[in-house]
């Protein structure tokens, strides 16, 4: 049922690709002839830039395309519900129960969650049909988890004309980002590698963010459009931070396959879970994207850095774990690629990289001060 | 190999070291932290500033020097296996190939329609016929993956010699022999000697500058470790004005300086604002917008006497200068000015920070040469339904403010409190409302002598308070009163306390014989509580700022580093280099053509996975088509 949804057919599939790119193409223009005079030129290379970068991973990604045109059609549904007032979201029905920001990313973390049970249950229960479910529940947890943030993109400058930011300017936000980027990568997998049994793995570590993005959202009441520090008021943050979050991704998703691959070489869930050599590969794949996005954020940081601070590297304690974390991954397929390291090494560093990575994102914010204040908890 | 990957964990550690201690602060904060012996220690090892130290950089040279001899070491097979198609291979070498294939055939093999496959699937090939008829295809694809090593090992080095240009191995060189020296001294900039200035001819450097609105200056400051170096430029920067804008919700939006650009060089100046992303570039210096303070704001403050109501008076001051108060033996020192106070005042509850408007940091010292340290804020803030003034005083920097809550009477004022507190101050107005609270309490018991002790106590009770507080009546109980009956008295003291005070409060205020409203009750409460802390603040005045005008002063970077672009290059070299090692696969083909019929296939690559064997069954699967 879920499943037809994205399903390809070959009759579709032309009319897909146009659509896809009339959308964005449209898109882009409109935003371009309405906006222009509040767009430096840097922010309309990377609005086109975006449109290259979106219609390449369409066109290599049908699935991907087919998530891209809902969620572009249904928030601009949305905000045209909004009718300029921001208040509708707790009037206008749909938007107060489905698609305003809040209520797409609570929607997120409710299939998120349902779709980590499905997967666990398909993988127990060796049954193919459930597998499908989970995995097409990942994909409208994506599909809301998109709406919500493009939805607040819109409602932040509803908030107020000045304060109006991309949504991913704070830890809250950018732990959305996190769950869809990772399952994303996930799903990408998934359909090149032909199996649906690792879901139940990476979607643990989607699930522990969902589980953040919970208690920031009902303790600590962070969820709220926070205008940009004048530091962050930069055309930068539009790259810098999805690139990182594009290594953190992969490194994550690579760190859960390899509890697949640890897991499955002590012989237990041995049989349910796909061959060692393909969970092995999965693992350098991922690694491997990881690090080119990561290697790209951190250089990009620095020229950001050298135009807000004064240097491209202060050796502030961001900056510093950043290049733990890279030397951790360099080394890591140094020994791989060049040295032919295999085997359970590699999935325990793996491992222990998740570990440097989330303190590199997180523990710095919460033990370290420095320059990178703004993700404080 | 293994000792540049050791070096690599050595770094590792070393920069974690860096990010748990926090660099570059002031070295008085280390002594207090580790103690003299430590500190020393730590210093001499170069905690503090970790990512300059000697060896710090000497480990980074190390690294260098091991990566370009990888280079040395690898380039010349790397591009030998680049140009040269491997052409001599035999017949029984292919066989040892771990992935081959023996075609046998009796028929002729249409060797252009293999090619032409070859072709299609980006192969670049060379043909070569052996003397005994046989024909051997050479094939290559995807070779620029081994470029990919040199071009990412290349970058590592390229952006290490442009972070050491960037680096101060230069002034460390004339530190060690004694050319340039850091002073330790405050001095202004003009004083600083030749020594420790650094000319207009450096070439890399990362200065601070101070510039008041108005003011004008032509050197910057570089911190180092204990000290400073004075940094000589070609210009001069005059600060105009400096701005803060900011959202509703009062959180800063932007910090903008006008600058003038005086160089001797132009007939003109140059009039440029900055903000922070918005630097500005002129003769190679990047100038930035980095921090701000005060500049020397005017204060016009009213010092209120908190014992003794005639010792009220006026005083003028600015920031970073002091007043002397010659007749109580103290100075005032004004640090601060803050014209926005944006403040979270209910913690976790869900309330958007808020603008408490003005404060002023200042010291009071005694002349002994004693000082405490006070933030008073301007404007009563809210704080649990009701309106405070607050104050606050620390004895050392390391601890917490202790803060002084005067309640705000209902027009938002301090006015009340004052007139209440010189109330209880009285002396003729206490022996009146003792005498009423006696008559009062006498007409059930008409004993004169009881009535007579009762206000004798009250009278007594209510000097104490005045002259102490809440603290000064529990000493009198611990002194005076037996244990067992210690609970009793305080109860009772408390409530004839909070009587005789509410018949002052309503004495002064004109309320008599009325009762109290429940607000003007807790405004009592908090006026005592108040009146008790007031004699653990530390000074006899509450400082009432009255008016002020401000002088903002902007905190400029300026920077040189000649090392930026080669950083870039090695960037784009390293990233274009880690794309071709992970994305382009190499492949090696060998197709032995034998004249007697049949192929022998051999294939290869420098890393066999998943994708190799995908690609090779691939290709026997074409190649098969194609000969049958």
């Amino acid at each position: 049922m879920f499943n037809k949804l994205f399903k390809s057919s070959k009759a579709t599939f032309q009319t897909f690709n146009v659509l896809y790119l009339v959308l964005l193409l449209g898109g882009a223009l409109y935003a371009l002839k309405k906006f222009h005079n509040y767009m430096d030129i840097y922010e309309e290379v990377i609005l086109f830039g975006s449109v290259g970068f979106f219609s390449w991973l369409g066109w290599s990604w049908n699935h991907f395309k087919k998530i891209m045109i809902l969620v572009f059609v249904t928030s601009l549904f949305a905000i045209q519900l909004y009718q300029g007032a921001l208040n509708n979201n707790e009037q206008v029905f749909l938007l107060k129960y489905l698609i305003s920001s809040q209520s797409a990313i609570m929607w997120m973390n409710v299939f998120f969650v349902l779709s980590l049970l499905l997967y666990w249950l398909g993988l127990l229960k060796e049954n193919n049909l459930i597998d499908d479910i989970a995995s097409s529940f990942t994909s409208v947890a994506v599909l809301f988890g998109f709406i919500g943030l493009l939805v607040r993109w819109y409602e932040s400058y509803l908030i107020g004309l000045d304060v109006g930011h991309i949504p991913i300017s704070n830890l809250y936000e950018v732990f959305i980002l996190f769950c869809l980027i990772t399952s994303l990568l996930y799903l990408f997998y998934e359909e090149k590698f032909n199996t649906k049994k690792l879901g139940a793995f990476v979607l643990i570590v989607i699930n522990a963010a969902v589980g953040f993005i919970l208690w920031y959202t009902f303790d600590r009441h962070a969820d709220g459009v926070q205008p940009l520090v004048p530091a962050l008021q930069s055309y930068w943050m539009k790259i810098h931070v999805p690139a990182n979050f594009i290594g953190y991704g992969s490194f994550s998703l690579a760190a859960m396959v390899s509890v697949a691959y640890l897991i499955s070489s002590k012989k237990i869930l041995t049989s349910y879970l796909p061959k060692s050599a393909v969970l092995d590969d999965l693992i350098y794949k991922s690694i491997a994207i990881g690090f080119i996005f990561f290697t790209i954020a951190t250089i990009l940081g620095a020229i950001w850095a050298a135009e807000a601070w004064g240097g491209y590297w202060s050796w502030d304690p961001k900056e510093t774990w950043a290049l733990i974390v890279w030397l951790n991954y360099a080394a890591w397929l140094h020994y791989r690629i060049v040295k032919g390291l295999r085997g359970s090494i590699l999935a325990w560093w793996a491992l222990i990289g998740l570990v440097v990575t989330t303190f590199a994102f997180l523990g710095v914010n919460m033990f370290l001060s420095g320059l990178h204040s703004y993700g404080q908890l | 190999m293994s000792f540049a990957v050791s070096m690599l964990v050595f770094l590792g550690i070393a920069s974690i070291i860096g990010t748990i201690l926090k660099q570059n602060e002031p070295y008085e904060n280390y002594i207090i932290k580790f103690g003299q012996f430590w500190f020393g220690f730590f210093e001499k090892i170069g905690l503090y500033d970790v990512y300059h130290s000697i060896w710090f950089l000497t480990i980074l040279l190390f690294l260098v020097l091991s990566t370009t001899l990888c280079i040395i070491k690898n380039t010349p097979t790397i591009l030998k296996d680049f140009l040269v198609f491997k052409d001599s291979l035999e017949e029984k070498s292919l066989l040892s190939f771990s992935h081959h294939l023996v075609i046998k055939n009796k028929k002729s093999v249409n060797t252009s329609k293999i090619l032409y496959y070859l072709k299609e699937a980006k192969f670049k090939i060379k043909e070569k016929s052996k003397e005994n008829g046989d024909v051997l295809i050479i094939a290559k694809k995807g070779n620029y993956q081994r470029l990919g090593y040199i071009l990412t090992h290349i970058g590592v080095v390229v952006i290490c010699l442009g972070g050491l240009l960037d680096g101060n191995l230069i002034f460390k060189a004339q530190e060690i022999f004694g050319y340039k020296k850091i002073e330790t001294l405050d001095l202004p900039a003009s004083k600083v000697p030749e020594v420790s200035r650094l000319g207009i001819s450096n070439t890399s450097f990362r200065a601070n500058m101070t510039l008041a609105e108005g003011s004008s200056d032509n050197v910057a400051f570089v911190r180092m470790k204990d000290g400073y170096l004075v940094q000589d430029l070609p210009f001069k920067i005059t600060l105009k004005d400096f701005r803060i804008n900011h959202y509703s919700t009062g959180m800063p939006k932007s910090f903008e300086s006008d600058l003038i650009i005086s160089d001797p060089e132009l007939s003109q100046d140059i009039t440029k604002t900055i903000s922070v992303n918005h630097p500005f570039t002129y003769k190679g210096i990047a100038i930035y917008q980095s921090d701000f303070q005060d500049g020397g704001t005017r204060l016009n403050i009213k010092l209120r006497s908190l014992l003794n109501p005639g010792n009220s008076q006026k005083i003028e001051g600015k920031i970073f200068d002091k007043v002397k108060l010659d007749k109580d033996q103290i100075t005032y020192e004004f640090n601060d000015f803050k014209k926005f106070n944006v403040l979270h005042l209910k913690e976790g509850e869900k309330e958007k920070p808020r603008n408490v408007g003005p404060s002023v940091t200042y010291k009071v010292r005694n002349n002994a040469g004693q000082a405490r340290e006070y933030l008073t804020y301007q404007y009563a803030m809210p704080i649990d339904g009701r309106s405070f003034f607050i104050s606050g005083m620390r004895e050392t920097p390391q601890e917490e403010f202790k803060y002084l809550k005067i309640p705000a009477d209902a027009k938002g004022s301090i006015e009340e409190f004052m007139l209440f507190k010189d109330a209880l101050q009285n002396k003729t107005l206490i022996e009146a409302v003792a005498k009423k609270m006696a008559n009062q309490s006498a007409s059930e018991d008409k004993n004169n002598e009881v009535k007579e002790s009762f206000e004798k106590s009250v009278i007594k009770l209510m000097i104490l308070f005045a002259q102490g507080g809440f603290s000064k009546i529990a000493e009198n109980v611990d002194k005076n009163i037996p244990d067992n009956e210690k609970q009793k008295a305080v109860q009772t003291y408390l409530k004839i306390i909070d009587i005789a005070s509410s018949e002052i409060y309503k004495d002064r205020l004109n309320l008599p014989n009325k009762e109290l409203n429940q607000s003007r009750i807790i405004f009592i409460q908090d006026a005592l509580n108040a009146y008790s802390d007031m004699f653990f603040y530390g000074v006899p005045y509450y400082f009432e700022l009255i008016s002020y005008e401000q002088k903002e002063a902007s905190g400029l970077q300026l920077t040189k580093s000649p090392g930026q672009f080669w950083v870039y290059l090695g960037s784009l070299s390293l990233v274009l280099g880690i794309f071709s090692m992970i994305y382009l696969h190499e492949r090696k083909l060998w197709l032995l053509i034998k004249a007697k019929g049949g192929v022998i296939l051999a294939l290869s690559s420098n890393r066999k996975n998943i994708d190799f064997e995908n690609d090779f069954r691939k290709l026997i699967q074409e190649i098969k088509k194609i000969i049958h």
